[in-house]
């Protein structure tokens, strides 16, 4: 075991994948040898040369689209993109390439070496740019997964599994953890399942879910309301395409209430998704309403970020207020 | 299109044509020989001056508040005042700049006042932009100056569209957008050079080649001759220019203007210059290029280039110099301890403009986080404030980004 925050956990999760695979390839914006705006892809360079990690020119829909054909070829590309925010001129490469390869083609060609890797989310001060949480734009893409790492051991464990999965995975860091988060990783390799939930917390009286930075908000969130005596059981999705919805109608099941926080907008957010299937599943189980705590309808502000954010105190009330319903 | 029919094959590369690099003053203020002066006024090139001098001070003092901790965020145009100044001032001011975030000196060149800089720069209750964006994202209706957008090359086509409808409108404007040599290798680019070709659109697209896009140096970032010869492609004008060089780039940017104005034709500018100073306050430029190379570039200081200029012709001189450095050192001081003590815009700004009117379904939410706040207001001191609550602790400072 060693200590590392999350990006030593992501640089050490890449050193890895490139010394056993010589196929794997990490490139983007300022990942040669300076290491990635971030570092995450530190050292790289130099210890497995330039052709397999590289600067790219600035052009997001380049990256991806030349992923999607290195991939394609049998390599196994792990494309960096700078933020989150800036991802959407390789929506069209994403949504309409990488996600529907094998499907168009019949299993002739697909591009399942691939992971795009990009930090989201806020609490940094970022604003309108450097903040947002895209992924519901993503979890409505079949043939694409979404997989989005709490803390530096899931992180790790995370993306090896991600960059071995047999089809594309866009790999969501949340970044304000990136220095943050600091925890014990073991130092070989190992990986985490995607598509499998984590019950991060054991509880009886209602089921709170999230994923990446909310989780630690969640866990603030949890410990004012067991101080008030409720007991809640804390589930982390990890990913959400495809998502546990098992895992998590169990739990339901068991508590009869339940509370899903993302800083990403209300409408169209992932929590309605989850919203929706939880009331087909367990409908005659639940004990009070479902309750979504998100960001606003609005783009990501700056100054109030703390107002807009989804933060404990918010979801703690939201527990608080399905718990006495 | 006609072709000549050849019968041997023979592969192009560009390396056919090389593109000079327009150039009228040298590094000690005199002009090359055989340069012809531009027909600057003497007014005027007092006027480029000081808007650069402002520029590189503001740069300065800013950056050294953000160190400090007041401030979260900051840019300097350090070592392109030149290529950023020169080029607007060669416009009229009522033509519109949609710029990438490094040319504040535009801002300056047209009268942004120090208070308007420090309002955007603290995202104060005078903030135009309402406290949303990152520190130097400014923008002003009045200025003809459109907000900046983080999102590269995003302002390259629009600015295609803004001036085909300055065309249609008639009114003898045109548009100019700036842009990194980084941001020119997003598909935007080349959207917005096609059209603005095809469709004969009076824009100036202005390329601040500046050998870095935060740690890629240019040869990373194309294979080409640089930027330049890219206009061929679209069959539009260019010309590249030393763009440390505040004459060549305001004589080339007035030409350019000609051509789109009384033609309608798009023009390529590509100013050669440097980034002097680190990406942003988040970067540090030790990690990827050598001091001595700084140096190299700090030799050719645009600003210092034109100062000795003006001085040969008196149309400037020392005393005037220290007396405006001082004056604008204690402005600058001065306006950011005014703007860092201005309250926070009001809560409301966090719905407004999303759209032109509130929707019922965010005024719902709107009135939940109200609630919310006069439930902990120490937890949010910000909006507890502007909902006129008591707050036990302070206001907190933006953070890091
Ligand atoms: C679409 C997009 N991708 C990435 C970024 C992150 N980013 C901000 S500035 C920058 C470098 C820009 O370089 P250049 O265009 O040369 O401008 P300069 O900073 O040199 O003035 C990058 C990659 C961004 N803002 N937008
Ligand atoms: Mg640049």
């Amino acid at each position: 075991m060693a200590t590392m925050n999350m990006l030593q956990a992501i640089n050490n999760a890449l050193d890895i994948a490139m010394a056993e695979d010589e196929k794997v390839i990490c490139f983007g914006e300022d990942v040669g040898i300076f290491g990635g705006v971030f570092r995450a892809t530190s050292h790289l360079q130099e210890k497995y040369g330039k052709a397999r990690c590289f600067n790219t020119p600035l052009v997001e829909q380049g990256i991806i689209g030349f992923a999607n054909g290195l991939a394609a070829q049998g390599s196994v590309p792990v494309a960096e993109i700078q933020f989150a925010d800036y991802i959407f001129p390789a929506f069209d490469q994403i949504v309409n390439e990488t996600a529907k390869f094998r499907y168009r083609s019949g299993d002739l060609f697909n591009v399942g070496g691939l992971t795009i890797r990009t930090p989201y989310g806020g609490g940094i001060a970022g604003g309108l740019y450097h903040s947002q949480s895209p992924e519901a734009y993503f979890t409505h893409t079949p043939g694409l997964k979404v997989v989005v790492p709490r803390n530096p051991y899931q992180a790790k464990g995370l993306l090896l599994a991600a960059i071995r999965d047999p089809d594309p995975v866009l790999f969501l860091e949340p970044k304000r953890l990136y220095r943050a988060a600091v925890g014990e990783v073991p130092e070989e390799d190992y990986q985490l399942p995607i598509g499998e939930a984590e019950i991060t917390k054991e509880g009886t009286d209602i089921t709170v879910v999230g994923w990446g930075a909310q989780m630690e908000v969640i866990g603030k969130a949890v410990e004012l309301a067991e101080e008030q005596g409720i007991a809640c059981e804390v589930i982390d999705l990890r990913s959400l395409l495809p998502w546990d919805a098992d895992t998590v109608v169990e739990s339901v099941l068991k508590t009869g209430r339940l509370v899903v926080s993302h800083e990403a907008p209300l409408t169209g957010g992932f929590a309605g998704e989850i919203a929706a299937t939880i009331q087909e599943r367990c409908f005659l189980y639940l004990e009070s309403p479902i309750a979504r705590v998100t960001g606003l309808d609005t783009p990501f502000p700056l100054v109030l970020e703390k107002e807009y954010l989804p933060d404990h105190l918010k979801i703690f009330e939201a527990i608080r207020e399905s718990v006495n319903f | 299109m006609m072709t000549e029919y050849v019968h041997q094959p023979d592969f192009m590369t560009g390396d056919e044509f090389s593109i000079p690099t327009f150039s009228l003053l040298c590094p000690e203020g005199e002009l090359h020989d055989g340069a012809i002066e531009p027909a600057l006024e003497r007014d005027h090139a007092r006027r480029i001056y000081q808007a650069m001098l402002a520029t590189r001070i503001l740069d300065e003092r800013m950056m050294a508040a953000q160190r400090q901790g007041r401030l979260s965020f900051y840019m300097q145009c350090t070592g392109e005042e030149a290529a950023v100044v020169g080029a607007t001032a060669a416009l009229d001011d009522a033509d519109m700049i949609m710029a990438q975030y490094r040319e504040q000196g535009a801002l300056m060149y047209r009268g942004f006042s120090i208070d308007e800089f420090m309002n955007q720069l603290f995202g104060n209750e005078l903030d135009y932009g309402k406290g949303r964006q990152m520190p130097i994202h400014y923008g002003s209706r009045k200025l003809h100056y459109m907000t900046i957008s983080s999102p590269l090359a995003t302002q390259i086509p629009q600015a295609t569209g803004y001036a085909y409808g300055q065309k249609l409108a008639g009114d003898g404007h045109c548009t100019l957008t700036f842009f990194g040599e980084g941001a020119a290798s997003e598909g935007d680019f080349h959207a917005a050079l096609n059209m603005a070709s095809v469709h004969q659109v009076p824009v100036i697209f202005f390329c601040r080649n500046n050998g870095y896009a935060i740690s890629t140096p240019a040869v990373e970032q194309f294979a080409a001759d640089g930027i330049a010869p890219r206009a061929f492609g679209y069959h539009m004008h260019v010309i590249r220019v030393d763009g440390n060089d505040v004459l060549a780039v305001y004589e080339a940017t007035r030409q350019a203007r000609k051509i789109a104005v009384e033609r309608n034709q798009p023009v390529l500018i590509e100013a050669m210059s440097y980034r002097l100073a680190a990406h942003s306050s988040s970067d540090d430029p030790s990690g990827y290029r050598s001091k001595d190379e700084e140096e190299v570039w700090r030799a050719k200081d645009p600003v210092l280039r034109l100062k000795k200029w003006l001085l040969k012709k008196q149309w400037w001189s020392e005393e005037e110099e220290s007396t405006q450095q001082e004056a604008l050192r204690r402005e600058v001081l001065d306006t950011l301890k005014r703007a860092e003590k201005r309250a926070s815009p009001p809560l409301e700004s966090l719905i407004s403009d999303v759209y032109a009117d509130i929707t019922p379904a965010l005024q719902r939410q709107f009135d939940q986080l109200k609630r919310h706040i006069r439930r902990y207001p120490d937890a949010y001191p910000r909006g507890a404030k502007s909902l006129d609550l008591d707050v036990g602790t302070d206001t907190d400072s933006q953070g890091e980004a």
